[in-house]
């Protein structure tokens, strides 16, 4: 007798977190609580310049002016910003040359994750800045960028070596005052990366950065800034994971991407922090900011893969300034249990002729809801934009909802604005197809849910898309009959 | 003083006044409680992002009409509906104008609601319909409830068929310059009953006139509503329309809303689903130009299985117009087998015209069709090359696409009278002969 749909719920149910763990390191943590001193030790801690330290109190005198919006589709205590410690970095701060000197606690838990350094570096060839609670422990392939004149570090790094790019592009896509977590990260921020791709180069690997949240009660503030100089494209990876925990994580990160003249970023995510248990207890408050600003004939893409976080506030954008740049964004959010997304972009349409595309797939299992909400907007000046936007939702099961806010705002009658929305469910006819011939239902979803983000998917860079095929499939598993 | 004030003030006076708004004491009194707390509304609100009523509420508005006005026939008749056979209630400048009008209690109730009000027979239809769907925590709604007085009372028993469309007209005239008013209609329909309705406000006067009207509709069990919205005003006139559509099973509501002028219009449209297998239409054409706005801003609340509701909105928009289109679909999660579908599309003739739009939906239950679909866009440089090329000057041959794209919402119009008067309008306005009739 098959698998029946009682059996893969209550399978579901049961399946814990896989990467739920918690790595006993002994953290150097600042005591809880945010305050103007704290926000100057931060800055002391990282030796950073004067000029830093002043912006971080710019940034946090702004904040304490600013109310935590509530416009958002989801509903979550919102989190006492004074019971986090704003800074805990693993106590080894020693450089290492190879990985036997790592802590040996830090190396099991990135096996228990899946990146063996090693294995990563000969078989994918991709350079990982790892980040584990802040403070970059590991950087691969250095020499290899170095080479082509590519600057790839932490961002503490690049703020005590390269001062000018810093200085000159931190804060300029998403100014400290944009909104209330992006104020609060422009005060705090702890670590992240820093990329820097010269003129005219093509960036010989894909560069990835893992994040995690591992000290209990730590929030992670991090600041990525990728600046694409005239001529030159990188495509970026973001993967994240973090350990079980009761209680609610704030993670509220800026990502900053500059595509100058000619240039192209490609930015993937496939994003599975701790979602909560299947009561919707613990799981991590997900509210980041990310937005690209694209010069004459650049090009951003954003392509991410939202399955974990139990309320996700988040929506990559950009701003085609330039005439005749391109913006792109992918998306799949998969939200089970009581998880809740309200994720989206915004094209601001700027330049003539500049063009943007949105493929936006939402899936919503258990209690779950999801959102899409998006902005197209075309100046009086952006000539001849074109947009095509289409969201499609697949709902399993009548506790969850789907949503769609597409706002559209057009000031040029040469504009060319498509949306499209859809929503269903899988149907029967589907599975029964599948089941007649010989696939199991549980597999026949995978199966149907995959063609469904097939789109996004094939966005993903090789390495990303078995990850993200394989995420879906854990987070969905019978969640459906 | 602001326009807030004047009307808080000015309620006292009316709450004083001997009329049938006595009966209704206790739900203009907590109807005036939310406008006073709320106010007009502002742009910061989600549901005004795009509508500023700032103009409006700095104007000085007055309440009460100094004097009764009568009209002659001459002067209004482009604005009735002549070549068909109809009931009409005409107000001028907020009062009952019994000359223009033609009533019936002859199997169908057709009257006044300031009549139903206070006559004893129609008391247990007020105590069931009155204010019961209209949204109570609204502020423009609750102060048109705080001011509830006069406006159209329409109940069809059950398995009547009205044989001719009801024409329910206001009137704003030069007589009593800036005027707000405020009519308040409540229409019921019965199990099986039908009925046709056009509805217009028309402003005569060269001054400011800002009408905020509420329609209370209730369709019973199978009952037929065709309902038309004709919005052609000068461009001092502003509309705010809020109307509320309960349903019942088998019901089906069409609306048609033809927005072609005013300074500023606004149309809340709202559906609730009270049982299951329902069926709603709304349609619409908008097609302004100058520094016209036109906002539409619909809601279909399914509530219940097997239902289906249909949108379909066009949108032309010339020289310094806005539009905005906000169409709301929330399916709850008992209203399985639901198919809600919306389209929306606009068309930006100028470079100064404008458009935001929000076709939103928000689902609860899985075994669903919903779609929506937007665009925005030009007519099509190689059909009006075609036109061209065949000899039809470019102006012309622009006005037929454009009457073509907004041409399939006519199609469902089921009254002669009003195609004809609406092709001539559209025609008028593209300023070009159409040379057929639809």
């Amino acid at each position: 007798m098959a698998y029946t749909e009682e059996e893969l719920k209550k399978e579901l149910e049961t399946k814990e977190y896989e990467y739920g763990f918690y790595t006993d390191i002994e953290s150097d943590t600042f005591p809880v609580g945010l305050n103007e001193d704290i926000v100057r030790a931060i800055s002391a801690r990282k030796n950073e310049p004067a000029w830093m330290t002043k912006w971080r109190l710019e940034a946090f005198e702004k904040f304490q002016q600013m109310d935590e919006p509530d416009w958002a589709n989801v509903n979550y205590e919102k989190p006492d910003l004074q019971s986090i410690a704003y800074y805990s970095a693993p106590k080894a701060q020693v450089k290492y040359d190879s990985l036997d000197e790592v802590d040996p606690e830090l190396l099991k838990t990135f096996e228990k994750l899946g990146i063996s350094l090693d294995e990563q570096k000969k078989l994918a060839g991709v350079a990982v800045d790892i980040v584990m609670d802040s403070v970059s422990v590991a950087t691969t392939f250095k020499d290899t960028l170095a080479e082509k004149g590519i600057i790839f570090c932490s961002i503490s790094e690049a703020i005590q070596e390269h001062p000018e790019l810093v200085q000159k592009y931190i804060g300029a896509v998403i100014p400290r005052t944009d909104n209330y977590y992006a104020a609060l990260n422009s005060a705090v921020f702890s670590d992240g990366s820093f990329c820097y791709i010269p003129k005219g180069v093509h960036c010989p690997m894909e560069l990835s950065t893992y994040f995690r949240i591992n000290q209990a009660g730590t929030g992670q503030f991090e600041r990525t800034l990728v600046i694409a100089d005239e001529g030159s494209y990188v495509s970026y990876l973001e993967g994240c994971t973090a350990p079980a925990r009761d209680e609610n994580q704030l993670h509220a990160a800026v990502v900053e991407l500059i595509a100058l003249d000619d240039a192209e970023i490609k930015y993937s995510t496939v994003q599975n922090w701790f979602p909560g248990d299947k009561d919707g207890k613990g799981g991590v408050f997900n509210f980041v900011t990310k937005r690209g600003i694209c010069h004459e004939r650049s090009k951003i893409s954003w392509t991410q893969v939202e399955t974990g976080s139990a309320v996700t506030w988040k929506y990559p954008s950009c701003i085609l300034k330039g005439n005749d740049s391109i913006g792109e964004f992918y998306s799949i959010a998969l939200t089970n249990n009581f998880q809740q997304a309200d994720t989206g972009t915004k094209m601001i349409h700027l330049g003539k002729r500049t063009k943007s595309t949105i493929i936006s797939k939402g899936i919503s299992a258990g209690h779950s809801q999801n959102s899409y909400r998006g902005l197209v907007k075309v100046g009086a000046n952006a000539k001849n934009a074109r947009n095509f936007s289409q969201c499609d939702s697949l709902l399993m099961g009548n506790k969850c909802g789907a949503h769609t806010f597409p706002y559209i705002e057009a000031k040029s009658k040469t504009a060319k604005i498509e949306h499209e929305a859809t929503t269903s469910k899988i149907g029967e006819d589907q599975i029964f197809y599948c089941n007649q011939r010989g696939i199991d239902t549980e597999k026949a979803i995978a199966l149907i849910v995959n063609g469904f983000s097939k789109e996004v998917l094939n966005k993903l860079p090789m390495e990303f898309a078995v990850e993200a095929q394989k995420l879906l499939e854990i987070s969905l598993e019978g969640s459906v009959g | 003083m602001d326009l807030k004030e004047t009307l808080l003030s000015s309620y006292l006076a009316f709450d004083a006044q001997d009329g049938p708004q006595r009966k209704l004491q206790d739900v203009r009194a907590a109807a005036i409680e939310v406008f006073e707390q709320q106010g007009f509304p502002t742009k910061k609100l989600e549901d005004w992002k795009y509508t500023s009523l700032r103009t409006l509420t700095k104007t000085n508005f007055s309440v009460f009409p100094k004097e009764e006005v009568n009209l002659k026939l001459e002067e209004v008749k482009p604005y009735i509906l002549q070549d068909v056979d109809t009931f009409k209630i005409v107000f001028v400048d907020g009062i009952y104008n019994a000359y223009l009008s033609e009533t019936t209690h002859d199997g169908v109730d057709v009257c006044l609601l300031s009549a139903a009000l206070t006559k004893r027979k129609f008391a247990p239809v007020i105590k069931k319909y009155f204010n019961q769907i209209a949204e109570k925590e609204a502020s423009l709604t609750a102060l048109n409830t705080a001011f509830t007085k006069e406006g159209a009372y329409i109940y069809v028993p059950e398995g009547k068929v009205v044989e001719k469309p009801v024409q329910i007209i206001h009137f704003a005239t030069d007589k009593n310059p800036n005027m707000i008013l405020q009519p308040r209609n409540l229409i019921v329909l019965a199990k099986n009953a039908e009925i046709q309705i056009v509805e217009r406000h028309q402003s005569l006067s060269s001054g400011a006139t800002f009408t905020n009207v509420v329609t209370e509709i209730f369709t019973e069990q199978n009952a037929q509503l065709d309902y038309y919205k004709i919005q052609n005003d000068n461009s001092e006139a502003s509309l705010v329309d809020s109307t509320f559509i309960s349903q019942q099973k088998h019901s089906h509501a069409k609306v048609h809303t033809f927005s072609f002028g005013g300074k500023l219009t606004r149309n809340n449209l709202n559906f609730y689903h009270k049982s299951p297998e329902i069926n709603s239409t709304m349609k619409g054409i908008t097609l302004i130009e100058g520094k016209q706005f036109v906002d539409h801003h619909t809601l279909v609340h399914h509530a219940q299985p097997n239902s289906e509701s249909h949108q379909d909105y066009k949108g032309i928009y010339a020289e310094n117009a806005t539009g905005v289109f906000n169409g709301k679909i929330i399916v709850e999660k008992e209203a399985q087998k639901t198919n809600a579908f919306q389209q929306n599309n606009n068309i930006l003739m100028d470079d100064k015209a404008s458009i935001n739009t929000k076709p939103q939906l928000e689902i609860f239950a899985d075994d669903v069709k919903c779609s929506h679909g937007c665009t925005i866009g030009q007519l099509d440089e190689d059909a009006l090359f075609y036109l061209q090329s065949r000899g039809i000057p470019k102006k012309e041959a622009r006005g037929l696409l454009t009457y073509a794209f907004a041409n399939n919402i006519l199609q469902s119009v089921q009254i002669d009278s009003v195609k004809k008067r609406i092709n001539k309008l559209i025609a008028n306005k593209l300023g070009v002969n159409i040379g057929f009739d639809v």
